[in-house]
């Protein structure tokens, strides 16, 4: 892909984001900040490609590293929004 | 060696597929009843896109790649598992550490190993468009770690929430800003990798100097500000990587912390420049402190409290970061269920910035089982003070004081504020007169005739509420 088809789906996302990122309820805005943060961990695509890739010995081990990083934050901040998520309850009538 | 460019219809579809199902996991929030399937959208998106990755790429050794896995996973659960409601800005700050610090290890991985990432020439020679996309990465990441770690410590308290002031920080800081800028342009022209590390030296520096000096008021500003450079380094490494769900990602985190930021800046009625050149209230609190004179104000004991409420008719719950730190949540509750019992109409109202972080209050609440139709906004409920018969402050301060429309002087003109000195009764649970707000000013509210003074720790005072309503020994 050239570079402005990958900046197109930038901007775009950029807007999608706005306006979901607005529906969100303020109730919602700390488990918002936390699957946002699990979300973001989806660099972990390219921590993956430099740990299986054969050629720099340290290029491998700081792709480890940032594996063991982002899953930290993929499991404990899809865990952790899972858990507030469960605490909010409507009224018992 | 695998090449990246010529990407597979079907693995950029997948990939594709992970960033639609991301979008729907923030869609989820919309509302509490919806959320928890926007989570499993999340978790189900992340799938995707770690399966595909490993299906595409040839693992050089499996068992290492899984384990470390395994390792971040075990690490996270555990972390979430025992992590305490009031700590949760200082777990999100740790997070965004994590996310910062995996993003410079990746560029790193990516600039020492360029043909893995197929972003190099047979030459080895780095592309221009991938120098600025690794450039900027890598600057990003390192500023986002460096700063959640100063905001970990002081959300955390080994670090006092002070802000501190070095001289000439503005200079320092615009000076180490444009080198960070000034090396990734000369990184166009040469990729030696002095030219690399200095700019990750001097972004984890920058990183560091930016949130040094902003106070512990203003943290849900800046908890809320790396959310959104955690989002923007992820969206960096996207464009290195030309993966789609990396970019869509980015661009989501990256406006949800940018919004996030903004609703906290209009909440506290200052700009975001303001908050991010820091020190307010360095001062503000001593000069108030010399100014002070004695006025008149009403103390009352918990007796009192659970004997003016149970006559109440609507109580309103005023909820601040001092509710967290006494974790008094859930004698609050307790507290509420009992007048409920009495058939008093009991609700809470929540200002945007009470607590650390966006939604501070709500999750706190949430824990204690409040249901969350019993929670309002700000603009939602504030028409309802002028009705109501208590309004019983907890652990908040600044965003009661009605100077902030009154008084153009006064540091927090502007901002808005709960009106609780419109309801027929005010409450007001504090730790002792002494301490002012975080804005270091006085509150009127304390001196008003309808005002009591419940002088004490939050939890402690909600028990002998609940102690009171129940009859205990009276």
């Amino acid at each position: 892909m050239d570079f402005i088809a990958i900046f197109s789906i930038f901007v775009l996302a950029c807007f999608v984001g706005y306006f979901v990122v607005w529906s969100v309820t303020p109730a919602l805005h700390t488990p918002l900040m936390s699957v946002t943060n699990a979300i973001s961990s989806v660099i972990i695509v390219g921590a993956l490609i430099a740990s299986a890739a054969a050629g720099s010995p340290l290029s491998k081990w700081l792709g480890l590293a940032a594996v063991v990083m982002a899953s930290v934050n993929i499991f404990g901040g899809f865990a952790v929004t899972e858990r507030m998520l469960a605490m909010y309850k409507k009224k018992e009538r | 060696m695998h090449d990246v460019a010529p990407i597979n219809p079907w693995v950029a579809l997948a990939y594709l597929v992970a960033g639609v199902f991301f979008i729907l996991a923030l869609r989820g929030l919309s509302s509490p009843a919806s959320s928890r399937r926007g989570n499993r959208f999340g978790m189900a998106g992340m799938g995707i896109a770690v399966v595909t990755t490993l299906l595409t790429h040839e693992l050089a050794n499996p068992i290492e790649v899984l384990g470390a896995i395994g390792i971040g996973a075990v690490i996270g659960i555990v972390m979430a598992r025992k992590i305490a409601m009031t700590a949760m800005p200082q777990l999100v700050a740790a997070f965004h550490s994590l996310v910062g610090l995996a993003a410079v290890a990746v560029a790193a991985a990516a600039y020492l190993n360029p043909g893995a990432f197929g972003i190099a020439d047979e030459a080895g020679q780095i592309f221009t468009v991938s120098r600025i996309e690794m450039g900027l990465g890598i600057a990003i990441g390192a500023i986002t770690f460096s700063g959640s770690v100063i905001a970990f410590l002081k959300l955390n308290g080994n670090m006092s929430g002070a802000p501190i002031l070095l001289p000439l920080r503005h200079v320092i800081n615009l000076g180490t800003l444009a080198a960070i800028l000034g090396l990734i342009g000369y990184f166009l022209t040469d990729q030696s990798p002095a030219v690399f590390w200095t700019i990750t030296a001097l972004s984890f520096l920058i990183g560091f100097l930016l949130i040094i000096p902003i106070g512990g008021a203003d943290m849900p500003v800046v908890v809320s500000m790396l959310n959104s450079y955690s989002g923007w380094a992820a969206a960096a490494m996207g464009f290195t990587l030309h993966n789609t769900a990396m970019i869509i990602t980015g661009a989501l985190v990256g406006s949800s912390g940018a919004i996030l930021s903004y609703i906290m800046c209009r909440a506290m009625n200052r700009s975001f420049l303001s908050v991010i050149a820091g020190g307010f209230g360095a001062d503000a609190s001593a000069g108030a402190a010399g100014a002070k004179e004695q006025r008149p104000w009403k103390p009352g004991s918990a007796d009192d409290a659970a004997f003016l409420m149970s006559q109440a008719e609507n109580v309103i719950i005023v909820p601040g970061y001092g509710m967290a730190v006494a974790q008094a949540q859930h004698a609050l509750r307790e507290m509420a269920d009992l007048l409920k019992k009495e058939g008093v109409n009991v609700k809470y109202a929540i200002h945007p910035v009470a607590g650390r972080m966006p939604g501070h209050m709500n999750v706190l609440l949430a824990e204690a089982n409040v249901p969350y139709d019993e929670v309002f906004e700000l603009e939602d409920i504030n028409g309802e003070f002028a009705q109501c018969d208590v309004a019983f402050v907890i652990g908040a301060n600044d965003v009661t004081n009605p100077a902030a429309k009154t008084d153009k002087s006064s540091p927090i003109y502007g901002m808005p504020v709960l009106d609780v000195e419109k309801a027929k009764t005010v409450l007001f649970v504090k730790r002792s007169m002494g301490g002012v707000g975080y804005a270091g000013v006085d509150n009127d509210v304390f001196y008003m005739d309808q005002t009591m003074m419940l002088l004490g720790d939050a939890k402690k005072m909600a028990d002998d509420i609940v102690k009171a309503l129940n009859g205990g020994g009276h």
